[in-house]
This record gives structure tokens, sequence and C-alpha cells, in this order.
């Protein structure tokens, strides 16, 4: 692999860039590999490349139907937190938090994993106490916190809605330091380059259509381009995973709804943190390019269909201009969907399918871009190693008939 | 916005529907033991089929229960059924 460095862009720049070369080979899938990854989001190419780095299994393909990080890798809105209320939950969203801080070094590619902080809302006196119980479990799961006055609130956020007359007053915030924003496809593109210097084939444009079974065991894929066989196959294909699933025969408990974003017109800085409204359930934060960068819940109409419905629109963009209304004027640049797989506890599937084999790593639901390098290294801990990592034991597949669920999206109120 | 049609009142805004379930699911026996696993599957399994679907909606303004078929993709709405005979 070449290694990027100023050194380089700045040799580039004279010579017209003409030295870059491909950053990843296009290779003629082989008839056989130790593992398949099946879908080359950020999660297929993590796990790839930690089960490389970390395990030395480099003979192995990720299978992606359409171009690598062109689905939910390439739609979110590139928030990164660990701010959540149980300990299983935050110990792996903050194993997450941690990998994104090496990760550019890690690469030797820029992920812009910008740390502006992530700002929760209280907007009255009940909100407040529930956002000091938020505050207190965070500081118990050993994440770092802040529990802000509206004062402060003011000071680090100016452009929202302090109006005494406000439908939704600000009276305070729990603020996590170490949450912010990375550069979403730089994140595919970083582990896809630095998986394929490690002897990863990424194969694009090559749908999954079957698995090849023998007694009752995964062997392979049939693909597009033809059979592929291996010793272990993994799915990681987020919304689409119940159709996986219903290749294999079994079904998983999980619904497929499309989440909607919006980026407004570049302007220039006015928010350099990352802010949600749970009461108004909209998020924002400004891009490097000064896009305004906001979402909310999801639609309520399960969908396959990558596009969003009316009435979220109405409420994502009424709810962000009711606490930032001097917002009203922007002018919104793209709106976009993407299908997410959402299961009843809010918290993602790691480890075996229960079909021989194969391996799942899916129900990130609303939240899987701030989790790709934890859900990589995760997964392939357990496939490389029989054994699942002491952070991913909780979220076996097997929690839905011990009935030991993490339920986040009733425990900590806060968007997934 | 989607129209969907509720089988006692006719076309409507579909804010004023919920999904409720996938169709064809039956409640275990439950004054009988049933397994962990049987349980389970009851409670979470979901076909989540992409294409056509059969489900249970609620036209929540009236409360009717009804089936709406429809394909997840193009999200075209195929049709509703009352599940009240009363109502067929």
């Amino acid at each position: 692999m070449k290694r990027y460095s100023a050194w380089q862009l700045f040799r580039e720049g004279l010579r017209g860039g003409k030295g870059w070369g491909m950053a990843w080979r296009t290779p003629k899938p082989k008839k056989q590999y130790d593992v398949v990854i099946i879908g080359a989001g950020g999660h297929g190419l993590s796990t790839a490349y930690y089960l490389a780095k970390n395990h030395g299994i480099t003979d192995i393909a990720v299978i992606e139907k359409g171009w690598l990080g062109g689905g939910n890798t390439g739609r979110n809105t590139t928030a990164i937190r660990s701010n959540y209320f149980y300990p299983e939950s935050a110990q792996l969203y903050d194993l997450s938090v941690r990998l994104y801080e090496g990760l550019s070094k890690d690469l030797n590619y820029n992920v812009m994993f910008s740390q502006r902080g992530m700002m929760v809302l209280a907007h009255s006196e009940p909100e407040m106490e529930m956002a000091a119980r938020q505050y207190n479990a965070m500081r118990l799961n050993g994440i770092d916190a802040e529990f802000l006055d509206a004062k402060e609130v003011r000071k680090r956020a100016p452009i929202l809605n302090y109006r005494d007359d406000a439908r939704y007053p600000i009276h305070g915030a729990v603020n996590q330091p170490r949450g912010g924003t990375g550069r979403h496809d730089a994140v595919a593109w970083g582990y896809a380059r630095a998986a394929d210097a490690l002897g990863v084939d990424i194969i694009q444009n090559c749908e999954v259509t079957d698995f090849l079974m023998e007694g009752g065991r995964c062997v392979g894929v049939n693909t597009a381009f033809g059979e592929i066989r291996s010793g272990m196959v993994a799915a990681t294909v987020a919304g689409h995973s119940s159709v996986i699933a219903g290749m294999a025969g079994f079904k998983l408990p999980i619904h497929s709804y499309a989440l909607q974003a919006f980026v407004s017109e570049p302007y220039k800085p006015v928010l350099d943190t990352v802010v949600l409204s749970p009461a108004v359930g909209t998020y924002i934060s400004q891009s490097d390019k000064g896009g305004l960068v906001f979402g909310g819940a999801l639609d309520r109409v399960p969908s396959y269909g990558q596009r969003g419905n009316m009435p979220v629109q109405e409420a994502v963009i009424g709810g962000l201009l009711e606490f930032m209304p001097a917002l009203s004027k922007v002018k919104l640049l793209r709106h976009w969907g993407g299908i997410v797989d959402v299961t009843p506890d809010s918290s993602p599937i790691i480890g075996p399918s229960g079909v021989d084999g194969l391996y799942l790593n899916c129900g990130w639901g609303t939240g899987g871009f701030k989790a790709i390098p934890a859900g990589g290294y995760l997964l392939a801990h357990r496939m490389a190693t029989g054994q699942h990592h002491e952070i991913s034991r909780p979220f076996d597949l097997d929690r839905f008939t011990t009935g030991r669920l993490i339920d986040e999206s009733a425990a900590s109120g806060i968007a997934h | 916005m989607q129209i969907f049609t509720c089988p006692f009142c006719g076309p409507r805004d579909e804010r004023e529907f919920h999904f409720i379930a996938e169709a064809g699911k039956t409640r275990p026996d439950t004054l009988n033991q049933i397994s962990d696993e049987d349980w389970a599957a009851y409670l979470h399994s979901h076909r989540n089929e992409k294409g056509h679907v059969r489900e249970i909606w609620m036209h929540t303004t009236c409360g009717e229960l009804f089936l709406l078929e429809r394909d997840s993709v193009t999200m075209e709405v195929l049709g509703s059924t009352a599940l009240r005979e009363a109502g067929q």
C-alpha cells in the first residue's frame, strides 16, 4: 500500500495528482476463500480488516451487490457517540469511539473524526432530572459526560432558541465531549483500502443470490459471478438482514424501516457541536463544508424503499425549527433515506446466526455508523477465536430466547 | 403522502394509521407449557419481507384493525380487507 502523507500530497500536487494510483484492486473472485463477507458497507469492510489485522485471516472476499459504502454507510448523518444508559451498550459504543479516535492513523486514511461534542437538550425541570440520571449513568459507565445549565448551553450553541416564549425552552443539556462527527465515505474507503492492502478481495457489483448448504452447514454463497465456497460466511447487510436470513431459512427479530436525513446548502459556521432535542426528535450538526446535516425519527411504515415519507419530513423539519428558528429560511440541498434494521430492544446482533458457519452483524437500527469499528472488531474476534469478546457476549442472538434484552430505546430516551 | 384505505371509513391519510404486526402469527397455547424458543419466535421473529407483504394495521381514528396488503419496496397499496366477518 502506498502510504498517504503530507509529503506525498505536496508531491502529487506538483505533478497534477498523476501518481496516486487506485486505492484498492478490482479482483476477480476466486472459487474458494476462508471467509466470505456479504456486504461491503462499513461493518463488512471493518470485519474484513480486523480479521486480517488482528487475527491473521487474510483469505477473505467481501462481496457487495452495489458499490462499497453505497448503502447506509454513505447515507447517515455521521454522528459518533457513546452516551448510552446501560453498561453493556456503553462498553460497546465506547469501544467504537476509542477505535475511531485512532482510526485515521491506524488506516493511514483521514476519516475526519471531529470530537466536537454531542449535546442532548433538556427542555423542562422534569427533563433536567432525567438528564441528570443519564449523566450519572454515563459517569458510572466510565463515559465522559458534562451536565450543563442553560447559561453554559447558550455559550456553546448560541443559535438555539432562548426566547422566553419558546415552545421548548432550554433548561440545560448533557454533553459528551468525546462525541462528534466523522466523514462517512472516508470510513468505508479507509477500511476498504487498508483491508485490500492486507490481501482482502473486495468484489463489487456482485449480488449474493443464495447460500450453499451442506449437511445443514453454510459452506459458501451463490453469486452473480458464480459459486464461491468458504469456511465461514458473515452477513453485514443492515436493512437487508431479513432477506439474507430468508435465503438461509430462518427469521430474525428485525423490522426494516426507512430512516431519512437532510442536508442544507452550505452556510457559514453557525454550530460547532452536535445537538439533539429528544423532545422534538431532531438532531443536527454542521459539516466541514458548511451543510447543516440533520435527521430525526424513523418512518413508521416498514419499508425497503430507500426514500422517506412526508409526515416524518414535516416532523423532523418542524422539530428543528422549534429549537433553531433562525434556520427557517435555510434551503435544503438534498434529502434521502436508508433502510435500517430495527430490533425490539434497539440493540445490535453480533455473533452466530444459528445456522452453522453463518455469522451476523446486524440490528444496529438507526445507529450503525458510529459502531462501524466496534462491530467489525467484535465480529472478527467471534469468528476467528470461536468465543465472544466479553463486550459482544450480551449482544448474541440468544438474548431474544433468554429474555435478557438490552432495551436502550426505553432506558435512554435518545434517538438511535 | 400515502393513502391507506380503512375498510370501515374509506381512504385516509397515512398519519391516521398504525402498523400492528405481520399477518398470520398465532399466539401459542399458553395454557400448556411452551418452550422458550417457541415463545421467543412468537414474540420476536418476523418475516420482514421485501416485496409483497400482508400486515395487520389499525386505523387509529376509528380503532378498526384490518389486513393491509402492499409492496414494501414500491410502497404501492394492493388492498385492504376487514378482519371482522360483519365488516366483509
